[in-house]
C-alpha cells in the first residue's frame, strides 16, 4: 500500500482519464479536450474576440452590405441579412454552451432522481416510468424538440427564452437516457451485499438510496454527459435550421445561419455556410471524441496499455529474485 | 529455492511430459509491473499428479495457464515450457492451437461458464475435434462423444449428448470437461481448482474420476488448488508456491509428514480439522440444560420459506419445515451443501426474506407476515457478517464510516467524536490498527475486510450475530486467524450466533450445536461432537466421509470408508 497519495485533482474524470491513456486513445482524448476547451474559451471571451455584435448590420463606416466576400473589414464575409459571419460564429458559441449547460443540468437532475427512485422502489412505479421513457425514445428527438419548443415559446423568442426553450426541449429527449442508466445501476446495486448490509442495519430508505446507491451509480455520468452535450448542439442547430430556433436579433445561432445560407450555396457564396457549419462540426467532434475516448478508457477491455518493458521482464526472469517495486504493488492491489 | 524436480516417477521410464524451466511472467498494470511468477522450474512425469498449492496471488494459476499459453495480452513470459520436444513460450497462435487440446488440456473452476450454453454437448465435443481434424463428420463426432461420456460415468450418453449444458449438474459438467480433454487425447491436463465450485460430496466423486483417468490412461495432471485435503486425496507430489516462486517440492506423503519450510508448516497447520479443536468438546449436560431452559433468541418451528414462482410455475420451496432454536450466548452451526437452504434461513432471520409458512420468532417477534417498520427497532440487536468481504462494503465509504454507520442509524444523537472513539474501540477489538479508520475498503486485504465486517456487525453490541459463510472467500491461513478472532470475540461479547457454513471442520471449531440441512430439511441436529463423531442420518454420514482430510495416509482410509457409505442406500 503506497503511502504517497495522488492529489485530489488527479481523480477528476477528464484528468484521471488523461493520466492513464496511451497511444491513439490519448491522441483522441487530447484532440477532444482541446476542441472543447476552445469552445468554452471562445464563449467566455466572445465580447473581446468578436469584432462586432451578433445583430449588428452597420458599423462606424456605414452598412456592412449583404453577402460581402471575406475582406479585411469582414474576415469571413457577411450574410444575406448583412451580419458579420465571424462575429455571429463567435457569439454562437455562447448560445451553444448556454443550451448545453441548461439542457444537461436539467436532464441530469430529473433523470437521476427518477432513475434512482424507479430502480430502487421497483414495482408498478418502475413499470410506468420505464414505459414513459421508452415512449419518449420512440419519438424522433428533433420532432419532439420542435413540439416542445412550440409549446414552450410559440416557436421564436428572445435570447434566454430561446435558450431555455431549446434546452428544455432537449431535456425531454435526454431525461430517459440518464433515467435508464441510473435505473439500471440502481437495480444492480440494490442486490449488492453492501446494500443488504445497510438494510440489515436498519438504514432508512433515503439513506440507502443516496448514501449507498447514488454514490456508486454515478460512474458513467461524465461519459453520457459529454456525448449528450454534442447531441444537444446538433439538436439546437437542427431546431434553428428548421426555423424553431432563436431570433437572429436575440442571439447568434449557427443553425439559423445555416438555414439562411441555403440559397447562397447555389450562387457560389460559400462563406455564409462553411463557417457556422465548421463550428458545429468541430464542437460536436470535440465533445464526441472526449466522450468516446473516456468510454474506451473506462472499459478495461477496450483500454490500451503501454507495451511490456522487455528489459524489466527479462530482469525479473534472470535472477528470479524479488523485485521490490513489483512486490509492493502486489501487496497493494490485493 | 528447493530442488524443482523429484527422482523419476516410479512407474515410468519415459521422459517428462512437461518441463518448465525458469518461467517468469510479468503483468503490466496501470500502476506498475507485477511479477506474478518469478523463475519457476518444474517437471511432471507421465502419469504423475502434481498439486500446485499456495494462497491466492501466489502465481499458481498463472503458472498453470501459461502451460497452455492462456495469459492475457498484458503478460510477458520468459523462460521455457517444454511439452514433449516443443517449447510453448513464444509459439504463435496457430502453433499454440495445435498443442492445446491434443497435448495439453485445461479444466476450469467454474464448469458452467466453460461450456457454451447455446449448443448441445456433442457440438461442444465437435469444436475440439474439428480444430485438429477438419474432415471429421457429424456422425463420428457423436460416436466419439458418446464413448467419451460413457468413460467418465455419465449414464445414458446416447441421449444426453443432445442435451444442453444447463440440463447437467455442476459435477456432471465437470465430468464432461474431463471427457473432452480425454477425447482430444490430451496426455497432460491442467485442472485449475476443478472442485472448488462443487459441493463436497460431488468433489469426492470428481477426485475419484480424476484418479481413475490417471490410472486408466496414464494422463499427467497438474492440480491447482488451495485445499490441502484435496491435495492429500489426489496428488502424488506437491509444489508449494509462495509469491511467484516454488518454495517446496516433494512427494505428497513426505510433504505432509515432514514439511521443510516454515510457510508449508503454517499452511498445513491452518487447515481446520474435525475434532482437533472442537467447540462442543466441553459441553456438559449441565450447560446443555442451561441452554435449553433459557428464553431462545431465535425459535423456528415448521419454518417454510418459498421463492414465488412465475405465473403457472409452482413456487420454489427453499426451506421445508425446519425446527430449531438458538439460546442466548450459543453458537449454532448450520451446515449443508449449496441449495440446501442454509443461507435462506439466515436471511429470513435478518428480515431479508419473507417467511411463507410455519413460525420464526426472533427475540420473540414473529417474522411471518411482519412489517419492516415493526421489525426495525430489533435490527440494532442483530449483526450480520456477509460471505464476500469484497462486496459487502460500500466502496465510497471509509472504514470509519462503514463501522460507524449502525451507530449513525440507531443512535443519531451520538456526537461525531464519540462515534469515532467507538469505531476505534471496535478496530482494536478486531486487532486492526486505528489508522485503518481513514482507509477505503479496497485498500484492505480480504482477511482485514472480514475483520472490519465483524467490527461493523458488533459495534452496537448485538445479542445475535448471523455469519453467512464468513470465511469461505478467504485463504486457509487467513481463515484460521479470522476464526480465532471470532472465537475470542464470542467469548468476550457473549452474543448468540447462527454460523452458516458448508465446511464441517469450520463449524466444528466454533459451534456447540450443529444442524445439518439437506434440500431444505434439517436431517440431523444436536451437540457438535456427537453429530460429527457418530452421525445417524445417511446424508450426514456421506457428507462427513466426503470431506477430505489433509493427511494422505488417513485420507486413503477415508476413501474406503466413503465407498462403503456410498454403497448404503442413498439419502432421500
Amino acid at each position: 500500500m503506497s503511502e504517497t497519495r495522488t492529489p485530489w485533482w488527479a481523480a477528476l474524470p477528464v484528468v484521471s482519464d488523461l493520466r492513464r491513456s496511451r497511444g491513439l486513445q490519448r491522441g483522441m482524448l487530447i484532440v477532444g479536450v482541446t476542441l472543447t476547451a476552445l469552445l468554452v474559451l471562445t464563449a467566455a471571451l466572445a465580447p473581446v474576440i468578436a469584432p462586432y455584435s451578433w445583430a449588428q448590420t452597420s458599423g462606424p463606416d456605414g452598412d456592412f452590405g449583404t453577402q460581402q466576400p471575406p475582406s479585411s473589414a469582414h474576415l469571413w464575409g457577411t450574410t444575406v441579412s448583412g451580419f458579420d459571419v465571424l462575429s455571429r460564429t463567435i457569439w454562437g458559441t455562447r448560445t451553444a454552451l448556454g443550451v448545453i449547460v441548461a439542457a444537461v443540468l436539467a436532464s441530469i437532475v430529473i433523470g437521476v432522481l427518477l432513475g434512482l427512485i424507479s430502480g430502487y422502489v421497483g414495482g408498478w412505479l418502475d413499470r410506468v416510468l420505464v414505459m414513459f421513457a421508452d415512449a419518449i425514445y420512440a419519438f424522433p428527438s428533433l420532432l419532439l424538440a420542435i413540439v416542445m419548443s412550440i409549446v414552450i415559446s410559440g416557436g421564436r423568442s428572445s435570447m434566454w427564452g430561446g435558450i431555455l426553450s431549446a434546452a428544455l426541449s432537449i431535456t425531454v429527449v435526454f431525461v430517459p437516457q440518464y433515467f435508464r442508466v441510473i435505473r439500471a445501476e440502481a437495480v444492480r446495486l440494490k442486490a449488492e451485499p453492501f446494500v443488504e448490509a445497510a438494510k440489515v442495519m436498519g438504514a432508512p430508505h433515503r439513506r440507502i438510496m443516496f448514501t449507498h446507491i447514488l454514490r456508486n451509480a454515478t460512474r458513467t455520468l461524465p461519459l453520457i454527459l459529454t456525448l449528450n452535450a454534442s447531441e444537444a448542439i446538433l439538436t439546437l442547430a437542427g431546431l434553428g435550421f428548421v426555423g424553431f430556433g432563436i431570433e437572429p436579433t436575440a442571439a447568434a445561432e449557427w443553425g439559423y445561419d445555416l438555414n439562411r445560407s441555403v440559397a447562397d450555396v447555389t450562387s457560389g457564396i460559400w462563406w455564409t455556410s462553411v463557417f457556422p457549419g465548421v463550428a458545429i462540426v468541430l464542437s460536436v467532434l470535440g465533445m464526441t471524441l472526449m466522450g468516446e475516448s473516456m468510454n474506451d478508457l473506462n472499459d478495461p477491455r477496450l483500454r490500451t496499455r503501454r507495451k511490456v518493458r522487455k528489459a524489466a521482464a527479462a530482469a525479473a526472469a534472470e535472477g528470479g529474485t524479488a523485485d521490490e517495486p513489483g512486490l509492493a504493488v502486489e501487496g497493494g492491489t490485493r | 529455492m528447493s530442488e524443482s524436480t523429484l527422482p523419476a516417477f516410479a512407474t515410468s521410464g519415459e521422459p517428462d511430459r512437461l518441463r518448465i524451466e525458469e518461467l517468469a511472467v510479468t503483468f503490466v498494470t496501470d500502476v506498475a509491473d507485477v511479477h506474478a511468477v518469478k523463475g519457476v522450474s518444474l517437471g511432471v512425469a507421465p502419469g504423475e499428479i502434481l498439486a500446485l498449492v499456495g494462497e491466492s496471488g501466489s502465481g499458481k494459476t498463472v503458472t498453470g495457464r501459461s502451460v497452455l499459453g492462456l495469459l492475457p495480452e498484458t503478460a510477458a513470459t520468459t523462460g521455457a515450457i517444454w511439452i514433449g520436444d516443443r517449447n510453448v513460450v513464444g509459439l504463435s497462435g496457430a502453433q499454440l492451437r495445435e498443442v492445446r487440446g491434443q497435448d495439453v488440456s485445461m479444466i476450469f473452476q467454474e464448469p458452467s461458464s466453460a461450456l457454451n450454453p447455446v449448443f448441445p454437448i456433442w457440438w461442444q465435443f465437435g469444436e475440439g475435434l474439428r480444430a485438429h481434424d477438419p474432415k471429421v463428420t457429424r456422425r463420428q463426432i457423436k460416436q466419439r462423444a458418446v464413448a467419451a461420456l460413457a468413460k467418465v460415468g455419465i449414464p445414458d450418453a446416447e441421449r444426453r449428448i443432445t442435451q444442453y449444458p444447463h440440463q447437467f449438474s455442476g459435477g456432471q459438467k465437470q465430468r464432461i470437461m474431463i471427457a473432452m480433454a480425454l477425447e482430444m487425447g490430451a496426455r497432460l491436463i491442467v485442472a485449475d481448482e476443478p472442485t472448488t465450485a462443487l459441493d463436497v460430496t460431488v468433489q469426492a466423486e470428481i477426485l475419484q474420476l480424476l484418479r481413475d483417468v490417471r490410472d486408466a490412461y496414464g494422463t499427467s495432471i497438474i492440480l491447482i488448488t488451495h485445499n490441502m485435503g484435496v491435495v492429500a486425496d489426489l496428488a502424488d507430489s506437491v509444489a508449494v508456491m509462495y509469491r511467484g516462486q516454488i518454495i517446496e517440492r516433494n512427494w505428497v506423503a513426505d510433504l505432509f509428514s515432514h514439511p521443510q519450510e516454515a510457510y508449508t508448516r503454517q499452511l498445513l497447520d491452518a487447515v481446520p480439522r474435525i475434532g482437533r479443536a472442537s467447540a462442543s468438546a466441553g459441553v456438559t449436560d449441565q450447560s446443555r440444560a442451561a441452554f435449553a431452559a433459557a428464553e431462545p433468541v431465535v425459535e423456528a418451528s415448521g419454518l417454510v420459506i418459498e421463492y414465488p414462482g412465475r405465473l403457472g410455475v409452482l413456487p420454489f420451496r427453499a426451506v421445508r419445515g425446519v425446527d430449531f432454536r438458538i439460546a442466548p450466548g450459543e453458537v449454532y452451526g448450520l451446515v449443508g451443501e449449496s441449495g440446501s437452504g442454509k443461507t435462506t434461513i439466515g436471511r429470513a432471520i435478518a428480515g431479508l426474506e419473507p417467511v411463507s409458512g410455519g413460525s420464526l420468532k426472533v427475540f420473540g417477534h414473529e417474522m411471518r407476515g411482519t412489517r419492516e417498520r415493526d421489525f426495525r427497532p430489533l435490527r440494532s440487536r442483530i449483526g450480520f457478517v456477509f460471505q464476500d468481504p469484497a462486496t459487502s462494503f460500500n466502496p465510497q465509504l471509509t472504514i470509519e464510516d462503514a463501522i460507524g454507520e449502525p451507530l449513525a442509524i440507531h443512535r443519531p444523537t451520538m456526537s461525531a467524536p464519540d462515534r469515532g472513539a467507538a469505531v476505534r474501540r471496535m478496530l482494536e477489538a478486531v486487532e486492526l490498527p486505528a489508522a485503518y479508520a481513514g482507509r477505503f475498503p479496497h485498500e484492505l486485504s480480504g482477511g482485514q475486510r472480514q475483520r472490519v465486517s465483524l467490527a461493523r456487525s458488533l459495534v452496537l453490541g448485538p445479542d445475535l450475530l448471523i455469519a453467512d459463510e464468513p470465511t469461505s472467500a478467504l485463504d486457509v491461513s487467513v481463515q484460521a486467524t479470522v476464526l480465532e478472532l471470532f472465537t475470542q470475540l464470542q467469548a468476550e461479547f457473549g452474543f448468540a450466533c447462527l454460523f452458516i457454513s458448508h465446511d464441517l471442520a469450520v463449524v466444528d471449531m466454533l459451534a456447540q450445536r450443529i444442524g445439518v440441512l439437506y434440500r431444505g430439511e434439517l436431517v440431523e441436529q444436536g451437540i457438535g461432537s456427537e453429530i460429527l463423531g457418530s452421525p445417524q442420518d445417511p446424508y450426514t454420514k456421506r457428507l462427513l466421509a466426503s470431506l477430505p482430510v489433509p493427511d494422505p495416509a488417513e485420507q486413503a482410509e477415508r476413501r474406503a470408508e466413503l465407498a462403503r457409505v456410498l454403497a448404503e442406500p442413498a439419502p432421500r
